[in-house]
């Protein structure tokens, strides 16, 4: 299954203001392709569900252009959009079973009984949810009333399927299960996806692409290692996946590998974008990618005072104290063990330069 | 075990002694009571044993023979010292119009002046009524101490001469007339109020809830203001020189002889129990409509519902039981309305309440009253049997 | 939700009478004798128990000591038949109706009042001899004559004006709508009268059913334009608002209006139909002895025509009527207003209180189909 490179919805200069003054979204851009599955990440308040209201009409832009398959939708009404939406809490019907429930979207669009019928059942089927038609949505479990708001928001097989944090109100277990499950259907049926979470780890497992919010602006769009690994801005570095941030001045420059001033020290660090001698720049360092105890070829190596040491299953997590900050995370894997240090101890960590990405300074509130 | 269930069970039971006897005292005895005076009159039994077992034997063709005028008469004069023949002759009154005087003053008259011979000849000379077979005709009727008299009045039927079952004349049918009327108007005020009442407990529940405070006490501001500025509002504003007949003259859309009739006949009836009655439309609605996620309506939309196929198969049937618990409420409460289509129902505005209120306060016919009380009882509880099996009480909810 | 003031619409009739076993049951409960030196008065509201207070109860306390306190109801015998039912009496004097006051009488709820206990006219004259025969119950004390009248808004008739009964019923002459109280009685005599049938021969065609016919055809002829009304507050306020042109309404009403708020009415004294109204005394009241006091008190002919200070409504004894004087608030005299003024009694129908006993219920019963119809 592979996604084609057209693009299906495109958001142009779009801005957002509930009340004319606070500007919600202030200057969107953004595209999905056909077939792709995009996940909408950030915390709570970033605007990435008026996002997703805007793209099934339930909330007007201020002013800009959402256009799907090229044409602009601005003077259709949510009924004639042809998107099939997942809401926070399901928004099951109660008063009608879950047959009736599926077929509701068929019937208001005049299909026929019998075909109706064929496609609840086919629809039921793709949730693995056979034989519950004639339940009610109250005698369901969350997870199964979740399967049945995926399946009707499939069942009318529309171009376009959104779900607005459709897995919140479920226990972790059951929302990885359902993760799983949501992401084969997808690839299965090719059908176009924007997810809204603000679960990093949810948007890594589901999606092709991430983009993410923060404070109504994209932050970054990329494929979810490409995010993991090389984040593009000192909020995403932050957001997705723990990072360690140390802050410094650019000392020196070395085609894409630059020195970097952090405290008393030098950093080799890799740039994401050209910074100059003199700048204010942020390391992010992934704790997995620091070693104890480092071999030569770690370009940068300094000493540590260990002050916490946590098992957490698969990894040791050691906090020590470097460049005079505290909170530096160093993941172990346990197959290597903790190697018989103590807190207090103090040890030497290293990284390489191409694990220590250089990003420039934003000036960022609470993450 | 079982010991502290008892226990448990006697102490519940205490508990709800209080409430038991408040219910029984002020709702179930009084019901009790008035049920029972539909059926039961033993007043004119218990006062003329003798003159009614003499009638009893009667062919009811021919006046009644001499004795009984002796056993009447002799009735009727120790009864009068008492004075406790008016509260019978009102009753014989009820069946034969000019009864009351008939036996009142051939009771004074012949007290004064006792017939030494024939009472049939003195009592005929005090009144000529008594030369009346349904004069005594009416005695013996007056005289059956549980009679389905009452009932039967009340749905304008009777008995003939023989006792068969009659409808009334034309002249005197009334109640069948008024109990149609009645549940008419109630139905009509039930779907306007349903029709004004939905879409303000829609904006009520849906609206911030800064604005749905607001609008609730605009609601709720007629609950609190006495009727009797109500009504006089009611006839500034309706009245044929009120404030809209007025305002619709001045703006042309009437000539000034073209005036609309919009009190003091049904249409004023109508008008005012509409006011009245609103807030317990709005309120039980409002309850239930909080109670449904406005998410409902996005997501009918978003699966290509139009706003009037999700309105019917998503918000409407979800709503249902406030529909039900609002038409109820109104609807019975409409049915036992008294003072407003009093003050504002003219003459073709009035409900049978008008005609119970008028038989308990005026005519003190309370058998009559009871009688038409629990016939409207009656048809309520009917009602509310088909209308709880359509709709499901389960499914009705009084907030 | 219901007021309790009689004098204007809106009092729970229904209500009161649904509840008044209970009432009656919880006051047998609740009750501990509210005094003994305190005399409960039940009279109707309004202007006229305004009059009562200033003409009767306020002289009786000033001279016993006797504290007197006034309710107000709508007229009915339902409350004191509950309280003589359960026992309890708590209302001790009572303003009614002669045909009211001879029912009650009738059924044993209201004490006899003996003439001779009533203090003697200024000249001597025997009470006895005093009131008209056959204007009182005999258990009723003083009291009023009052009259039903038509009445009419000079400013809706710039031309000719109505001037008789029969104009009532002439749509052609003064067309508009009539304001007409909603029952039976002085309605049919109105409309007999009406219809040509001589003061004395009313009640006589009004015992055949072709009498009674006669009388509701009449009442048809204007039935259109009928406003009906229930207090007598309701026909001077219609009046002024032009809702109607014409209307019936109790004099004293009418006179209020005219004197006291200068509106521009006219009494058509034609055809005016008198009735009788005097207190009674209810049976088995613990306050039996102060209850009498009053009744002797307002009985006599200086007390009776102290009432005629205040509204316009004749005293029930001869003898009172020739001490009918002025207004007490405006000097007018109050002669030519009252009921009984021989101006006024050119065409005026005693109301037969003994025919509308007996046929009370049944014409009440046909003027409710005739009102649904």
């Amino acid at each position: 299954m592979s996604i084609s490179t057209d693009i299906q919805i495109e958001f142009i200069d779009i801005s957002k203001s509930y009340d004319g003054k606070t500007m919600v979204l202030p200057n969107l851009n953004m595209s999905v392709r056909s077939g792709e599955f995009l996940t909408l990440l950030g915390p709570s308040g970033s605007g990435k569900t008026t996002c997703l209201m805007m793209l099934a009409g339930f909330e007007t832009p201020t002013s800009g252009e959402i256009r799907v398959n090229g044409e602009s939708v601005h003077k259709l009404p949510p009924q004639k959009r042809d998107m099939g939406m997942v809401f926070q809490n399901y928004a099951l019907f109660p008063h009608m079973t879950v047959g009736q429930n599926l077929s509701f979207p068929l019937e208001v669009r005049g299909m026929a009984p019998d075909e109706r019928e064929r496609r609840v059942k086919r629809a039921l089927e793709i949730v693995r949810l056979e034989g519950y038609g004639d339940r009610r949505p109250g005698q369901l479990s969350g997870g199964q009333q979740q399967r049945v708001a995926i399946a009707r928001a499939l069942v009318f097989e529309p171009g376009v399927v959104l779900m607005d944090e459709p897995l919140g109100a479920l226990d972790r277990r059951l929302r990885e299960q359902l993760q799983l499950e949501i992401r084969s259907i997808q690839r299965e049926l090719g059908v176009t996806m924007v997810y809204v979470t603000h679960d990093q780890q949810e948007a890594m497992t589901l999606s092709d692409r991430i983009a993410v919010f923060n404070h109504g602006e994209i932050q970054q769009v990329a494929a979810p290692e490409t995010l993991y690994e090389e984040p593009a801005r000192e909020f995403v570095a932050r957001f997705v996946g723990d990072n360690n941030l140390l802050r410094g001045t650019v000392h020196s420059v070395d085609g894409e590998i630059c020195k970097v001033q952090v405290g008393e020290g030098l950093i080799e660090a890799f740039m994401v974008e050209p910074l100059e001698v003199g700048a204010q720049t942020v390391l992010a360092i992934r704790p997995e990618r620091v070693v104890l105890s480092p071999s030569m070829e770690y370009s940068n190596t300094v000493t540590a005072s260990v002050d916490d040491m946590v098992f957490q299953g698969d990894h040791w997590r050691v906090s020590v104290t470097t460049y005079d900050q505290p909170e530096f995370v160093v993941k172990i894997p346990n197959f290597i063990g903790q190697g018989g240090i103590l807190p207090g101890d103090r040890v030497r960590v290293g990284w390489t330069a191409i694990d220590c990405r250089a990003l420039p300074e934003e000036n960022l509130k609470a993450a | 075990m079982a010991n502290s269930l008892t226990n448990r069970r006697l102490r519940a039971a205490l508990l709800a002694a209080p409430l038991f006897v408040f219910v029984s005292v002020t709702f179930i005895a009084p019901l009790a009571t008035m049920m029972m005076r539909s059926v039961y009159e033993p007043v004119v039994a218990e006062s003329l044993p003798e003159t009614l077992a003499a009638l009893a034997d009667w062919d009811g063709r021919e006046l009644p023979n001499e004795a009984t005028f002796r056993v009447a008469g002799m009735e009727f004069i120790a009864l009068n010292e008492r004075r406790a023949l008016g509260s019978v002759a009102t009753r014989v009154n009820r069946l034969e119009s000019g009864m009351r005087s008939t036996m009142l003053g051939v009771a004074r008259e012949l007290a004064n002046d006792p017939p030494a011979g024939a009472w049939r000849e003195a009592m005929i000379a005090a009144d000529e009524d008594w030369a009346e077979v349904s004069s005594w005709l009416a005695v013996r009727r007056a005289g059956e101490r549980i009679t389905p008299r009452h009932y039967l009045n009340a749905l304008d039927l009777d008995r003939g001469a023989a006792g068969e079952i009659v409808a009334q004349p034309e002249d005197r049918r009334i109640y069948v007339t008024l109990l149609l009327r009645t549940f008419a108007i109630s139905a009509a005020i039930t779907g306007i109020c349903l029709l004004l009442a939905y879409p303000v407990a829609w904006l009520l529940a849906h609206a911030r809830p800064s604005r749905a405070g607001l609008l609730l006490l605009l609601v709720l501001v007629p609950f609190w203001t006495s009727l009797l500025v109500r009504t006089t509002s009611w006839i500034v504003l309706l009245q044929n020189q009120g404030v809209i007949n007025d305002l619709l003259v001045a703006l042309g859309i009437l000539a000034e002889e073209q005036r609309l009739s919009l009190i003091y006949n049904m249409t004023g009836t109508i008008i005012a129990m509409v006011h009245v009655l609103l807030p317990f439309m709005i309120l039980p609605l409002y309850s239930i409509m909080r109670t449904i996620p406005p998410r409902h309506m996005q997501a009918a939309a978003s699966l290509g519902g139009s706003f009037w196929q999700s309105f019917r198969r998503v918000y409407w049937p979800q709503s249902l039981p406030g529909v039900a618990a609002g038409s109820l409420l109104v609807f019975i409460m409409s049915i036992g309305f008294y003072i407003t289509p009093a003050l504002v129902g003219g003459r073709t505005g009035q409900l049978i309440s008008s005609m119970i209120a008028y038989h308990m306060e005026q005519s003190l016919n309370w058998g009559l009253a009871a009688a038409l009380g629990a016939i409207l009882l009656l048809l309520v509880v009917l009602l509310y049997l088909i209308y709880s099996r359509l709709v499901g009480v389960d499914r009705m909810s009084l907030s | 939700m219901i007021p309790g003031n009689s004098a204007k619409p809106g009092r729970c009739r229904g209500c009161s009478t649904v509840f008044g076993l209970l009432l009656a049951l919880s006051f047998a409960i609740f009750s501990t004798a509210a005094g003994a030196q305190t005399l409960t008065l039940v009279s109707w509201g309004g202007s006229y128990a305004r009059s009562v207070e200033r003409a009767w109860v306020e002289p009786f306390m000033e001279e016993t000591g006797i504290t007197v306190r006034v309710e107000d109801y709508n007229g009915g015998l339902a409350q004191i038949r509950a309280q003589v039912e359960t026992g309890n009496v708590f209302w001790d004097v009572v303003d009614m109706t002669t045909p009211d006051a001879v029912r009650g009488c009738d059924e044993g709820m209201l004490e006899f009042i003996r003439l001779e206990d009533l203090p003697p006219a200024p000249d001597g004259t025997p009470a006895s001899e005093d009131f008209p025969p056959g204007s009182r119950s005999e258990c009723a004390g003083g009291g009023i004559v009052s009259s039903t009248i038509v009445a009419f808004n000079n400013e809706l008739f710039p031309g000719e004006k109505p001037s008789t009964l029969e104009d009532y019923f002439d749509l052609e002459k003064f067309p508009g709508r009539r304001g007409m109280r909603r029952v039976p009685v002085v309605n049919l005599e109105f409309a007999l009268m009406a219809d040509g049938v001589p003061l004395e021969r009313v009640y006589q065609t009004l015992d055949t059913d072709e009498g009674v016919a006669r009388a509701f055809a009449k009442l048809d002829t204007i039935k259109d334009q009928i406003v009906f009304w229930e207090a007598g507050a309701q026909p001077p306020q219609m009046l002024a608002d032009q809702e109607v042109v014409m209307t019936t309404a109790y004099n004293g009403r009418i006179f209020n209006a005219q004197i006291l708020e200068n509106q521009p009415f006219t009494i058509i004294w034609d055809g005016q139909v008198q009735e009788t109204s005097g207190l009674v005394i209810v049976l088995g009241t613990p306050r039996l002895e102060i209850a009498e006091q009053f009744l002797e008190f307002i009985s006599s002919s200086e007390s009776l025509a102290a009432i005629s200070k205040y509204i316009s409504y004749s005293p029930t004894r001869n003898s009172a009527n020739a001490l009918v004087s002025t207004h007490l608030d405006t000097g007018i005299d109050m002669a030519p207003h009252m009921p009984a003024a021989e101006q006024n009694m050119r065409r005026a129908l005693n109301s037969d209180w003994l025919w509308w006993a007996d046929n009370r219920d049944e014409m009440n019963e046909r003027f409710a189909v005739w009102l649904t119809r």
